[in-house]
């Protein structure tokens, strides 16, 4: 393997397609957004060259605050779900034999393969009344009749934990199969019960995989606009579905690429806030 | 009775027997080698014992408790893992301390037994430093260390010196049966290494196909071995084939061993001679013939290899009593009968 830094310029040249690709498909786009998030709104048209505020200072209200708050708190509740469901299962799962790892592991990518369409129109059938998942319930005698869980908060979070849950574990997985067997049989043989070893032994040796996890589903989450508008209620509608709306129905491009530039730069400084935090913890 | 007593202990993995019917009591106070060579099961019963592994049949007791089908975690052991298995994430001090918070021992309790236990392993002042930043022999004695912190009732080893240089091992094997000596504690190591079992062990346990071939002193293991499979695997040895008449006198090679006691109704076996018991002298006289083939003097032992019939032969002699032949002369072999121990073949 090189070690040694690239000495002439044609050694660059590996970097050169990547580089093109992120120039042409990220950096070009996202500079434009900026740059129409000052542009002024033109009723008639579309937009007009400017340099203005007014887009950011739009959302400076409580109507905005209250959206992103809610933004921000379903993608925390979706990481921790989902972090929270996917770290036992997934040590489980590298710890059952070959062939149940392989089945989940297809049953999972499978579950990737869906769109995020068909997963909110799934969902909202099997929450619905006339043939959900309450009609079981009524079936077996726990329930006296079928309901309708949805449109509500429990269901968007449902939908979204079950579309980001298969990530969760693959990228967790690679993670836990290398973690050495022998750490928890060593706690056991110390006396911590097989419930204690995980959470003394596993939790702590997988912090930062954790760690990262928790915040690639964050902003994964973040990003989804058609589940909380297919499942929830307008107070369930996240920064995102605002944007789409803008963007699409009102043809409000300035104000649209405000909403979107001020929600990246939320979220990577909640992103540096984790990383600070959590080398603090690891340097005490 | 106090000590551990296993049962007619069985292991199957499927269709493969690990460990076939084992018996074994170890005293209270007594050190115990499990050795082998690899897929011998002997690892397999260890983690048996441990609680690992559950035995499809049989039984285990320590002092006087049937233990077979209690968790590991309410055995009151220690162990020492072949890949030490240290919590990466925790300092040494907490390493060592983490089966007393388990256990729910005060903060103080901890700091002074993990106080005790790095003095007693010389790495006092070790406590708040990363196990990455340990040396081999640091980390070993880390291990043993957070192994013997709640002063277990069964102190077991899986192969617990063979990350070490051999100098390093060599050490450590002399510390731990000196460690194990002043704790008096009940100790089984698993190792495949001899020179590790016969320094440290009471007891050597030999082997093979998960059943084992003789459990002994290791000086009796290794002057009277029970078989061919003993005599070979502990140091080396020569394994030649004899037949008995019927008054119960041996020949090999052609020639007479006298006064070798054979067991009645014997017919032919297997003798088997340690290399430094072998000596040259004059052919003829009724001693085996042989030819010298090669001699590898190494200093501080000279093996002189010889061919009677189809047979090799090792004989090692300190230098004081260098033999004086050279390749391809021809030698008699003698062979005292008490060198000699009669094996079924």
């Amino acid at each position: 393997m090189r070690r040694e830094a690239p000495q002439r310029l044609a050694d660059y040249g590996p970097l050169l397609f990547p580089a093109g690709m992120l120039i042409v498909f990220f950096v070009i786009p996202f500079a434009t957004m900026i740059a129409v998030s000052f542009f002024q709104r033109d009723p008639a048209g579309f937009y007009s060259t400017a340099f203005v505020f007014d887009n950011y200072a739009r959302f400076l209200s409580l109507f905005f605050g209250k959206v992103l708050g809610f933004s921000l708190f379903l993608a925390v509740t979706v990481a921790i779900c989902c972090v929270v469901i996917a770290v036992p299962f997934t040590y489980l799962l590298s710890r059952a034999r070959r062939r149940t790892q392989v089945l989940w592991l297809v049953a999972l990518l499978s579950v990737l393969s869906l769109s995020e369409v068909i997963i909110g129109f799934a969902w909202s059938t099997l929450f619905s009344r006339t043939a959900g998942i309450t009609n079981l319930l009524v079936a077996i005698g726990l329930m006296s009749e079928p309901v309708a869980l949805n449109p509500s908060f429990g269901a968007v979070l449902t939908a979204m934990v079950y579309q980001a849950l298969p990530y969760t574990v693959l990228v967790l997985y690679p993670a836990l199969v290398r973690l050495d067997p022998t750490l928890t049989e060593a706690a056991r043989t110390l006396g911590a019960s097989p419930v204690k070893s995980f959470f003394t032994v596993v939790v702590p040796a997988l912090r930062n995989t954790i760690v990262a996890t928790l915040i690639m589903v964050f902003i994964f989450a973040l990003g989804s606009y058609l589940l909380p508008q297919i499942l929830g209620r307008p107070q369930h509608w996240t920064l995102s579905v605002l944007i789409t709306d803008q963007a699409i129905y009102q043809s409000n491009m300035p104000f649209a690429s405000a909403m979107a530039v001020f929600l990246v730069l939320v979220t990577l400084g909640l992103v540096a806030l984790t990383l600070i935090a959590g080398r603090k913890g690891e340097a005490a | 009775m106090s000590g551990l007593t296993l049962q007619n202990v069985t292991k199957e993995f499927g269709s493969f027997t690990a460990v076939k019917n084992v018996d074994l009591t170890v005293p209270h106070g007594t050190f115990v080698c499990l050795l082998g060579p690899s897929g011998c099961g002997k690892t397999t019963l260890m983690r048996m014992i441990a609680g690992l592994d559950l035995p499809t049949a049989g039984a285990i007791n320590l002092d006087g408790t049937d233990i077979t089908r209690v968790p590991t975690h309410k055995r009151d052991l220690g162990m020492v893992f072949q890949s030490l298995a240290l919590f990466p994430h925790l300092t040494v001090g907490e390493n060592i301390a983490y089966s007393l918070r388990i256990r729910g021992a005060g903060k103080e309790d901890q700091k002074k037994r993990v106080d005790e236990l790095l003095s007693m392993i010389h790495l006092s002042g070790y406590a708040d430093r990363p196990v990455a930043k340990l040396s081999g022999g640091q980390r070993q004695r880390v291990a043993i260390a957070r192994a013997l912190a709640i002063s277990p009732k069964l102190f077991l080893l899986d192969e617990p010196l063979s990350a070490l240089d051999a100098k390093l091992r060599e050490a450590m094997q002399v510390e731990l049966r000196q460690l194990q000596q002043r704790l008096g504690i009940t100790t089984i190591v698993v190792t495949h290494d001899q020179r590790e079992a016969m320094t440290m062990a009471d007891t050597v346990v030999v082997m093979n196909g998960g059943e084992i071939r003789q459990a002994a002193a290791p000086v009796e293991i290794y002057r009277r071995p029970a078989d061919t499979f003993v005599a070979d695997f502990i140091g080396m040895t020569n394994l030649i084939d004899f037949s008995a008449d019927s008054a119960g006198r041996a020949t090999v090679l052609g020639a007479v061993v006298e006064n070798l006691a054979i067991p009645a109704g014997l017919s032919r076996g297997v003798l088997s001679v340690r290399p430094e018991d072998v000596h040259l002298t004059a052919p003829g006289h009724g001693a085996i013939e042989a030819r010298v083939t090669f001699v590898r003097d190494l200093g501080g032992t000279i093996e002189t290899f010889v061919e009677a019939g189809d047979k090799q032969i090792v004989a090692v002699s300190m230098p004081n009593a260098r033999p004086d032949v050279s390749v391809g002369q021809n030698v008699g072999i003698r062979l005292s009968p008490d060198a000699c121990v009669v094996l079924k073949s």
